[in-house]
């Protein structure tokens, strides 16, 4: 230990390893679409998830270090479930969670001789594409109110870069999921992997269901996804002519006129 | 001492929120905020420093009473009257007892109305709590055992005459079977079979069901026999109330099978209750079970005459 640091260089070493250890891992997405909140990220494993219900219409999405974002999980969900006793169940907001969380992470990295090597969203799932909010919230408590995706963790602003380009407002779910696996996939300059619904951690805030929005996409509702973005760069009018979906018909334009919780989100038992 | 506090440094410290912990909301509430629970009320509670008799304030407080359980053929079927009394006055009319716990349980309560809505609601947070924490739900055991230490913490109040005691039903994913528990003020969990009742009336509801009561019905059916029971219950006990086609006020049924928890609508639970009324018409004292059953080769009961 060195006899005095100053504290700009102390904070600027603790930032720095929290952006390095960050900027060391794959990176996930949240995207808004028709349907609800999508949430995409690659993860090989079973039983430790990136995604996360908090409450009804909330939830939790992280990369970094797994034990730190764990932690942070259980403690949004105590404070939801908390505020939601206290209160009111439609009384637990984004919002509320998202300043907490930047209380705490700023709280950690200003105390902590090493900060939280993670990055989280918080999202909000609203009855009309409209009001949904995306928050993201960074290892040092900074909070930033997001429009239409999030990308966290790695490579994010290549990442952003093609969702930029290719994201538009009222996109149908299936056209979502292309375009941000497209995305996902732009971190690896190039050479595509095939991507696997066993590689993948894929979760939905469906804004049609009533009470708890949280579902897992996985199986073959995450297979006829997936099978819908081969050949890559697909657009979403292309994905909708496919003809196992008639629903979806040609018209992501005109879905994007429907109000959410049409029933219009069409996707079958999951 | 609360679930997080400022130090001495005048920094916030989120403490019990961020430790690792359990999974149970009861026990982080225990922590984090133990005036939340209902038990806040313990034996120094209200009621015994007046030095006024114990069950004088639980006197003139609303009592909920009898709910009744019967298991189906696939699940389970819980319905409960509406009334809530206080002594001799009704305090309300139209009061819900029987509540979803989660998706493939129920649960009603009979007792002190105000906490024992609040035992419900702690436990519904207790359920999806852990839910939530550990991404999978309690088996019905869990949750029952669960439901088993909230009644015990509530053993204070219920000395000073707070008594709500549950009945809890679900729908066993494993055995594809409904089943039904009971409790009492010490936390005492017991599984009931085929059929059980509580509160005031439940003398009544439990001698009804028992002539009316046969396995494996559809769900039809056990709903018509636990109509008929809680009827008979409101027939012979002041504080259930009997189904009020006036206001169309009628017990809150609902049914747990495989499909999840299902409350029937209002018209559902109309047209149930009109069905034994008219019944009772003709025979006001119900529908008679034979004298002489007729016993099948392997002992079963016959079948009872068509209503």
């Amino acid at each position: 230990m060195p006899f005095y640091v100053s504290p700009e260089q102390a904070m600027k070493d603790k930032a720095d390893y929290a952006r390095k250890a960050i900027t060391r891992i794959r990176s996930g997405v949240v995207i808004a679409c028709d349907a609800g909140i999508l949430f995409i990220a690659p993860n090989p494993s079973r039983a430790l998830r990136k995604f996360s219900e908090i409450y009804d219409r909330i939830a939790f999405a992280a990369v970094g270090r797994y034990n730190e974002f764990e932690n942070l999980r259980k403690a949004g969900v105590r404070f939801a479930d908390m505020t939601g006793f206290q209160y009111d169940r439609q009384d637990v907001s984004a919002r509320g969670l998202a300043n907490w969380y930047a209380q705490l992470l700023g709280t950690i990295f200003t105390d902590s001789p090493k900060p939280y090597e993670v990055e989280i969203v918080v999202a909000e799932v609203g009855k009309i594409p409209d009001d949904d909010q995306l928050y993201r919230i960074t290892f040092d408590g900074s909070v930033a109110d997001e429009r239409g995706f999030v990308v966290i963790g790695g490579q994010a602003d290549q990442v952003a870069a093609v969702l930029k380009d290719q994201y538009r407002d009222g996109m149908t779910l299936e056209g979502a999921f292309t375009v941000a696996i497209t995305a996902l996939g732009s971190q690896s300059n190039g050479d595509r992997p095939e991507v696997t619904a066993a590689q993948l951690e894929v979760a939905l805030l469906d804004r049609a269901r009533p009470h708890r929005t949280f579902r897992r996409l996985s199986g073959t509702r995450l297979e006829a996804l997936l099978a819908g973005t081969i050949g890559g760069g697909k657009t979403e009018a292309i994905a909708g002519q496919r003809a196992d979906e008639p629903a979806e018909g040609a018209g992501s334009a005109g879905e994007a006129g429907e109000a959410g919780g049409a029933p219009g989100a069409p996707e079958g038992t999951d | 001492m609360g679930a997080d506090s400022y130090g001495s440094d005048g920094r916030w410290h989120p403490g019990t929120y961020l430790s690792p912990g359990t999974s149970s909301f009861t026990d982080f509430l225990a922590a984090a905020a133990p005036d939340l629970l209902p038990q806040a009320a313990g034996p120094a509670g209200p009621g015994s420093s007046d030095g006024a008799a114990p069950g004088s304030l639980a006197r003139d407080l609303p009592h909920g009473t009898t709910i009744v359980a019967a298991a189906c053929d696939g699940g389970v079927v819980m319905a409960g009257d509406r009334r809530a009394t206080a002594g001799n006055m009704i305090m309300q009319r139209d009061i819900d007892k029987v509540f979803r716990s989660d998706e493939f349980s129920a649960i009603g309560v009979a007792g002190v109305a105000g906490i024992g809505i609040e035992l419900v609601r702690l436990f519904q947070v207790e359920l999806e709590h852990y839910e939530k924490l550990e991404g999978h739900a309690l088996s019905l055991d869990g949750k029952a055992n669960r439901l088993a230490g909230l009644v015990r913490g509530n053993i204070g109040g219920a000395m000073q005459g707070l008594v709500v005691v549950p009945l809890f039903c679900g729908y066993d994913e494993d055995t594809g079977r409904g089943r039904i528990f009971s409790y009492d003020v010490a936390g005492g969990r017991y599984e009931e079979h085929r059929f059980y009742a509580i509160g005031s009336g439940s003398v009544f509801a439990r001698g009804s069901l028992k002539k009316l009561y046969q396995d494996s019905m559809p769900v039809e059916d056990t709903v018509l026999a636990c109509m008929q029971a809680l009827y008979d219950a409101a027939d012979d006990d002041t504080a259930t109330g009997g189904p009020d086609l006036t206001r169309r006020l009628y017990p809150v049924v609902a049914a747990v099978t495989a499909d999840g928890f299902e409350r029937l609508t209002d018209e559902a639970a109309g047209e149930y209750a009109r069905t034994v009324v008219e019944g009772r018409m003709a025979d006001p004292d119900g529908p008679p079970a034979p004298l002489r059953a007729a016993v099948t080769p392997n002992g079963s009961r016959g079948a009872l005459p068509s209503r």
